[in-house]
C-alpha cells in the first residue's frame, strides 16, 4: 500500500517559500486518499481482545471464575471504542488510522492493570477481615465513558480545527484560571504534599490536566500570531542570534508560572511539563534555536533555585541519587517500583502473579511499576512503544497539515504527551528525579484520562485536515496569520 | 515548521532510547541485584505465596504448608517436630532453610525440571506453582522408638534397611522445633534460634549424619572383617587375647574392659574374642593385618567418602597414616577413628546385607502437585565390602555377641539379633560414647541401626546398657 502521507505530506527537506496552501492545486481533486478506516477497525478489536485476554488471565491467577461483570466491562469497553471509531468514520473520515487503537490499547491495558490492582486489594482484605474495598476498576470506567462523550462532543463540534484560534486568549486566560484554581480557598485540596485538586461537591479533579490543552492551544495561537517578531534577531552572540530584550517578555512569563506552580502547588511534574512544552512550541514556531538555549538556561537557574530554596525538591533529588538509604522512608516508593520491575526480569511474573500491590500508588503514578512488574521488561517495551507510536502519529499530523496552527496545536499536543510519558516514567524507573505526574491513559484518575483523550480527539481532527484529499478554501482567520516563509 | 518539530522528534527519540535503555538496565541487567538486596520482600512473598509441597513419612506429612490470614500466605507446619527434624530440617524466614526443606527446595516449590508439564499447564492457566511432595524413606515407628529410647540422652540413632540403604530411622536428642523457626514472626525466630545454638547439647547440629565420635569397640565389626578377608583367619582361629597387649615400640599398654584375660591360657578364638570384646585381641589382630588392610575394608563400607543422602553427611575417617601402635588402637575404634551413626549403621548393613554396602538414601519418592509419582530412587550399591561366605560368618558371630556376650540386652525372644557394643573415649577427661550396632533378623536382615550415646560414663558395660535397649527397640518397631 503507497503512503497515504506522502500525496499530501510536505517535501521531506521543508524548504518551500510559499505559503502551504497555494501548493494544492485549488479546486482540483488530488488522488483518492484511502481513509483506512477499516485498518483502524481491526486494530480495535485486537486492542480489545488483549484487554479481555488480560482480564480472564487475572481470573485465572487468582482463582476468580469469569463472571457476568466481567463480560458486562468487556461490552461496555467494546461499545465505546465502536462509538469513537462510528464518529470517527462519520466526522474524521481521513484521521490518522493508529491514533484511535493505539489511545484505546492503552486506556484498556490501564484498566486492565487496574483491575488487577483491585483483584490484590480484596485479597488483601479477605485476609485482614476488613471490608473490601471499592473497586477502582467501575470508576475508571465510568470516566472513560465521559471521556468517550467529550471525544465525541469534539469531533462534533469541532469541525475545523482553525475555529480554536479565535479563542486564543480566551484559552490562554481560561488555562491560567485552571492552573491556579487548586490554589483557590475552599475547593483546593492538598494531596500528598501536592495542592493540584479541586474538590467540587462529591467530585475532585485535577484542573491542571485540562490547563495543559487549554494553554498548548493557546501557545500555539500566540505563538502563530507573534512568532515573526520573536524570531527577529538582534543580538548576536558566539554565533548565535538572539531574541531582543523585549520579546523575552513571554518565555519569562511561563518560566515565571511554572516556578508559580513549584512554590504554590508543590507540583514538580507540572511545573516541568508547562516550561518544556512552552519552550519546544516556541521552538517550532520561530524556528530560533536561541530560544531552546535561553530556555534551557531558564530550566537549570529555575532548577538550581528550586533545589536551593524548597526541602521537597532537594528531597527528591536527594532520594533519587540514593533510595537504598531512605529504603524505608522517603525512598519506599521508588525502591518497591524498582524491586518490581527486577522481579518482572524480561518476560514478567505474569498477569495476576506478581506483586503490584507492594508499590504505593501502583494505580496512579506508579503504574507502569505495575505493569513492568506483571508484563516484564518486554511489556514495557512494548508499551512505550505504543507512546512513541501515539506520538510519532501526533508529530506526523503536525508536519502535515497544511495551517502553522494546526502544526504548532499538533506538534504541542504530541509534545505534552511526550514530556509526560518521560518525565513519569523516567521518575518511576529512576532515570530522573520522581515527579507526580500521571501516565497518560494508563493511571487510574478521570481529569487525566478526559484530558487525554481530548488530546486524541484534537489530533483526529488535525490528521482529519491534513490527510482530507479535497481541497478546500483557507479560512479568514489564517489569512492574517500565513506569512511567506520558510516552512 | 517541519524542520524544528523533525529535530524535536529526533530528540523526543533520544528520551525514547533513555527509557528503553533504562528499563532494560533495571529489569535485565540488574535484576538479580535488586532482587538479593536486603528489604525485598518479593522474593520471600513469591516463595510464601505457593503452596509448598509435604514432606510426608509413610503417607503422613511431616512438613506441609498451611494456609494462613497473613500477608504470607502459608505456613510451614510441622506435626512432629523435633521427632522428624533431622530429617525436614526447618525452613525459616530469617535462617533460610536446612534439611530436606533446603535439599528438596527445588521440589517442593514445584520449580524443578520434574515438573515440566506442570509448569507449562501453570503457565498458561497463569497459576502459581504448587509444589510437589517428598516421600520419604523414614519408618514412623521406627522413628518414633527411637526418639523416645533417646529421651533425656545425648545422642543419635540411625537405622538403615540394610537390601536397599533406605534410611528407615534418623533421630537425634536433644532436637528441636522446627515450627517455632519456621514462623512468621522473625522475633520469635531469633530468640528461639539464639537459645539453642548456646545450648550445650548442639540441638541444631544434625547428629545421626554430622556428629563425629570415635566408633570404640563397634569398630571390630570392621577388623573382623578384615581378618575374614585376609584368608589368615576364621571365627575359630585361636588368637592371643592376654590381660594386656605391648603396644609395639612404646611403653604404653592396651588393657581390656575388665581388666581380665580373654580366655584360658590367654589364648582365644575370633568368635570369643569378639563376644566378650577383647581388646587386646583386635589389637595384636590389627598389627597383624596391618592399617592398610584396615582402612581398605572400612572404606569399602562407607570410611572416607561423602555421602549425601541428599542432606550432606559428615566423612567418617580412618587415620591415614598410623605407626604400628596407633593401628593397634585403630583396630579398636580409639586413635583418630571417626563415624557418624549413619556410618556404624552402614557397617551393621553391609554385613547383614551379604556384604554389600548400599547407598544410602532418604527420599523414596517424588511426587507432583497431583501426587502422581514423578521419581523414584532405586536402591545402588557402594561397594562389595565382604564376601558373602565372610559376611555370613561375620553375622554369627555377632549373633553370638548378643546371645552369649556382651550384647545381652539386645536380645528380641524368638528373633536373632546380631549386635556389637562399644565404648568410647573421646579424650582424657571427656565423658565416654556408647555405641551399638545391630541388624536383625540375623539371616535376612530388615533393619541395621547403630546408636550412639555420648556422655555415657566409662564402663564398657554402658554400650549394653544404655545403646542395646535402644537399639532393640528400634529392631522391634521394625519388625513388628
Amino acid at each position: 500500500m503507497p503512503n497515504p502521507d506522502a500525496t499530501v505530506g510536505l517535501p521531506r527537506d521543508g524548504v518551500v517559500s510559499i505559503p502551504v496552501e497555494v501548493m494544492a492545486p485549488v479546486g482540483t481533486k488530488v488522488r483518492k486518499q484511502p481513509s483506512r478506516r477499516n485498518l483502524e477497525l481491526v486494530l480495535l478489536i485486537f486492542a480489545w481482545a488483549v484487554g479481555v485476554l488480560g482480564t480472564l488471565q487475572i481470573g485465572w491467577a487468582n482463582g476468580v471464575e469469569p463472571n457476568s461483570q466481567l463480560w458486562i466491562t468487556a461490552g461496555v469497553v467494546g461499545a465505546l471504542a465502536l462509538v469513537m471509531h462510528a464518529v470517527v468514520r462519520w466526522k474524521a473520515r481521513y484521521a490518522d488510522p493508529f491514533l484511535l487503537p493505539v489511545a484505546t490499547l492503552l486506556t484498556i491495558l490501564g484498566l486492565v492493570m487496574i483491575y488487577r490492582l483491585d483483584v490484590a486489594a480484596t485479597e488483601r482484605a479477605v485476609l485482614n477481615e476488613s471490608p473490601a474495598p471499592t473497586p477502582d476498576v467501575y470508576s475508571q470506567l465510568t470516566w472513560f465513558t465521559v471521556a468517550v462523550i467529550l471525544f465525541v462532543s469534539v469531533l462534533f463540534l469541532l469541525r475545523d480545527h482553525r475555529i480554536l484560534q479565535r479563542y486564543t486568549y480566551t484559552f490562554g486566560f481560561a488555562g491560567l484560571v485552571l492552573l491556579v484554581l487548586p490554589l483557590a480557598p475552599i475547593i483546593g485540596t492538598t494531596v500528598n504534599g501536592a495542592t493540584l485538586w479541586v474538590r467540587l461537591g462529591g467530585f475532585s479533579f485535577q484542573p491542571a490536566e485540562l490547563a495543559k490543552i487549554l494553554l498548548t492551544i493557546f501557545f500555539a495561537g500566540y505563538l502563530v500570531e507573534k512568532r515573526d517578531s520573536l524570531a527577529l534577531v538582534r543580538t548576536k552572540f558566539l554565533g548565535i542570534g538572539f531574541p531582543r530584550l523585549k520579546d523575552l517578555g513571554p518565555i519569562i512569563v511561563a518560566w515565571l508560572v511554572s516556578l508559580g506552580v513549584l512554590i504554590f502547588q508543590r507540583d514538580l511534574g507540572t511545573s516541568l511539563l508547562f516550561f518544556g512544552l512552552f519552550v519546544s512550541m516556541l521552538y517550532i514556531a520561530t524556528q530560533r534555536r536561541s530560544w531552546l538555549i535561553l530556555g534551557g538556561l531558564m530550566f537549570i537557574i529555575g532548577a538550581v533555585l528550586a533545589y536551593f530554596a524548597f526541602g521537597h525538591v532537594r528531597l527528591r533529588v536527594t532520594v533519587w541519587l540514593d533510595p537504598w538509604t531512605y529504603a524505608n522512608d522517603d525512598g519506599y516508593q521508588i525502591v518497591q517500583s524498582l524491586f518490581g520491575l527486577a522481579n518482572g526480569g524480561i518476560l514478567g511474573a505474569g498477569l495476576g502473579q506478581g506483586f503490584p500491590n507492594l508499590v504505593p500508588f501502583a494505580n496512579t503514578d506508579f503504574i507502569v511499576a505495575a505493569l513492568g512488574e506483571e508484563l516484564g521488561v518486554t511489556g514495557l517495551i512494548a508499551m512505550l512503544l505504543l507512546y512513541a507510536i501515539l506520538i510519532e502519529r501526533g508529530l506526523r499530523a503536525a508536519v502535515s497539515v497544511r495551517d502553522s496552527f494546526g502544526q504548532l496545536l499538533a506538534a504541542g499536543l504530541s509534545i505534552t504527551l511526550a514530556l509526560q510519558v518521560f518525565v513519569i516514567i523516567g521518575g518511576v524507573t529512576r532515570l530522573i528525579p520522581l515527579t507526580g505526574l500521571t501516565t497518560p491513559f494508563l493511571s487510574y484518575g478521570g481529569s487525566s484520562l478526559i484530558a487525554n483523550w481530548i488530546i486524541i480527539a484534537l489530533l483526529l481532527r488535525i490528521s482529519d485536515r491534513a490527510r482530507r484529499p479535497e481541497v478546500t478554501m483557507p479560512s479568514p482567520d489564517e489569512a492574517v496569520t500565513q506569512v511567506v516563509r520558510r516552512v | 515548521m517541519s524542520r524544528p518539530i523533525r529535530r524535536i522528534a529526533f530528540v523526543l527519540g533520544i528520551l525514547l532510547v533513555a527509557l528503553l535503555v533504562n528499563v532494560t538496565v533495571i529489569q535485565v541487567v540488574l535484576a538479580g541485584d535488586y532482587r538479593d538486596r536486603p528489604g525485598n520482600q518479593r522474593v520471600l512473598l513469591e516463595e510464601y505465596d505457593r503452596e509448598r509441597g509435604p514432606i510426608l513419612v509413610g503417607s503422613n506429612p511431616a512438613a506441609r504448608s498451611k494456609e494462613t490470614g497473613d500477608t504470607l500466605k502459608f505456613l510451614r507446619v510441622y506435626s512432629d517436630g523435633p521427632l522428624y527434624a533431622p530429617v525436614t530440617g526447618f525452613y525459616s524466614l530469617v535462617y533460610g532453610a536446612t534439611g530436606l526443606e533446603r535439599t528438596e527446595n527445588r521440589i517442593l516449590t514445584g520449580s524443578s525440571s520434574l515438573f515440566v508439564v506442570d509448569r507449562a499447564e501453570q503457565l498458561f492457566a497463569g497459576r502459581q506453582p504448587v509444589g510437589g511432595a517428598v516421600t520419604t524413606t523414614i519408618n514412623a515407628r521406627a522413628q518414633k522408638a527411637a526418639f523416645d529410647g533417646l529421651r533425656g540422652k545425648k545422642g543419635a540413632v540411625v537405622a538403615i534397611e540394610p537390601s536397599t540403604g533406605r534410611i528407615l530411622a534418623s533421630v537425634q536428642s536433644p532436637s528441636f522445633d522446627p515450627n517455632i523457626l519456621s514462623s512468621h514472626d522473625p522475633a520469635t525466630i531469633r530468640e528461639y534460634y539464639t537459645t539453642l545454638e548456646a545450648d550445650p547439647g548442639k540441638p541444631l547440629l544434625n547428629r545421626p549424619i554430622v556428629s563425629l565420635n570415635p566408633p570404640g569397640s563397634t569398630f571390630k565389626i570392621v577388623t573382623a572383617a578384615a581378618a575374614l578377608a585376609s584368608g589368615r583367619f576364621t571365627p575359630d582361629t585361636v588368637i592371643p587375647g592376654p590381660r594386656t597387649y605391648d603396644l609395639p615400640d612404646s611403653t604404653k599398654k592396651i588393657r581390656n574392659w575388665n581388666g581380665q584375660s580373654c580366655g584360658p591360657g590367654d589364648l582365644v578364638t575370633l568368635r570369643q574374642a569378639l563376644a566378650v570384646s577383647c581388646n587386646t585381641a583386635f589389637a595384636w589382630l590389627g598389627n597383624q593385618l596391618g592399617a592398610d588392610a584396615l582402612r581398605t575394608q572400612a572404606d569399602l563400607m562407607g570410611f572416607d567418602q561423602n555421602f549425601e543422602i541428599p542432606l550432606r553427611a559428615a566423612t567418617s575417617r580412618f587415620p591415614e597414616n598410623p605407626d604400628d601402635p596407633q593401628t593397634a588402637m585403630s583396630a579398636i575404634g580409639q586413635f583418630d577413628v571417626r563415624a557418624t551413626a549413619l556410618q556404624m549403621a552402614m557397617v551393621g548393613a553391609a554385613v547383614a546385607n551379604s556384604g554389600k554396602t548400599m547407598n544410602p538414601y532418604l527420599v523414596q519418592e517424588v511426587r507432583g502437585p497431583d501426587l502422581a509419582i514423578l521419581q523414584t530412587t532405586t536402591p545402588s550399591m557402594y561397594e562389595q565390602a565382604m564376601t558373602s561366605i565372610n559376611a555370613a560368618q561375620l553375622t554369627e558371630m555377632l549373633v553370638n555377641v548378643v546371645e552369649n556376650g556382651t550384647g545381652s540386652n539386645a536380645r528380641i525372644p524368638g528373633i536373632r539379633v546380631a549386635g556389637k557394643t562399644g565404648t568410647a573415649q573421646t579424650g582424657n577427661d571427656n565423658p565416654a560414647v556408647a555405641w551399638f550396632v545391630a541388624f536383625a533378623p540375623a539371616q535376612s536382615a530388615q533393619v541395621a541401626v547403630a546408636v550412639v550415646v555420648e556422655d555415657a560414663g566409662a564402663a564398657e558395660v554402658s554400650g549394653n546398657q544404655l545403646a542395646a535397649p535402644i537399639a532393640r527397640a528400634v529392631i522391634e518397631a521394625v519388625l513388628r
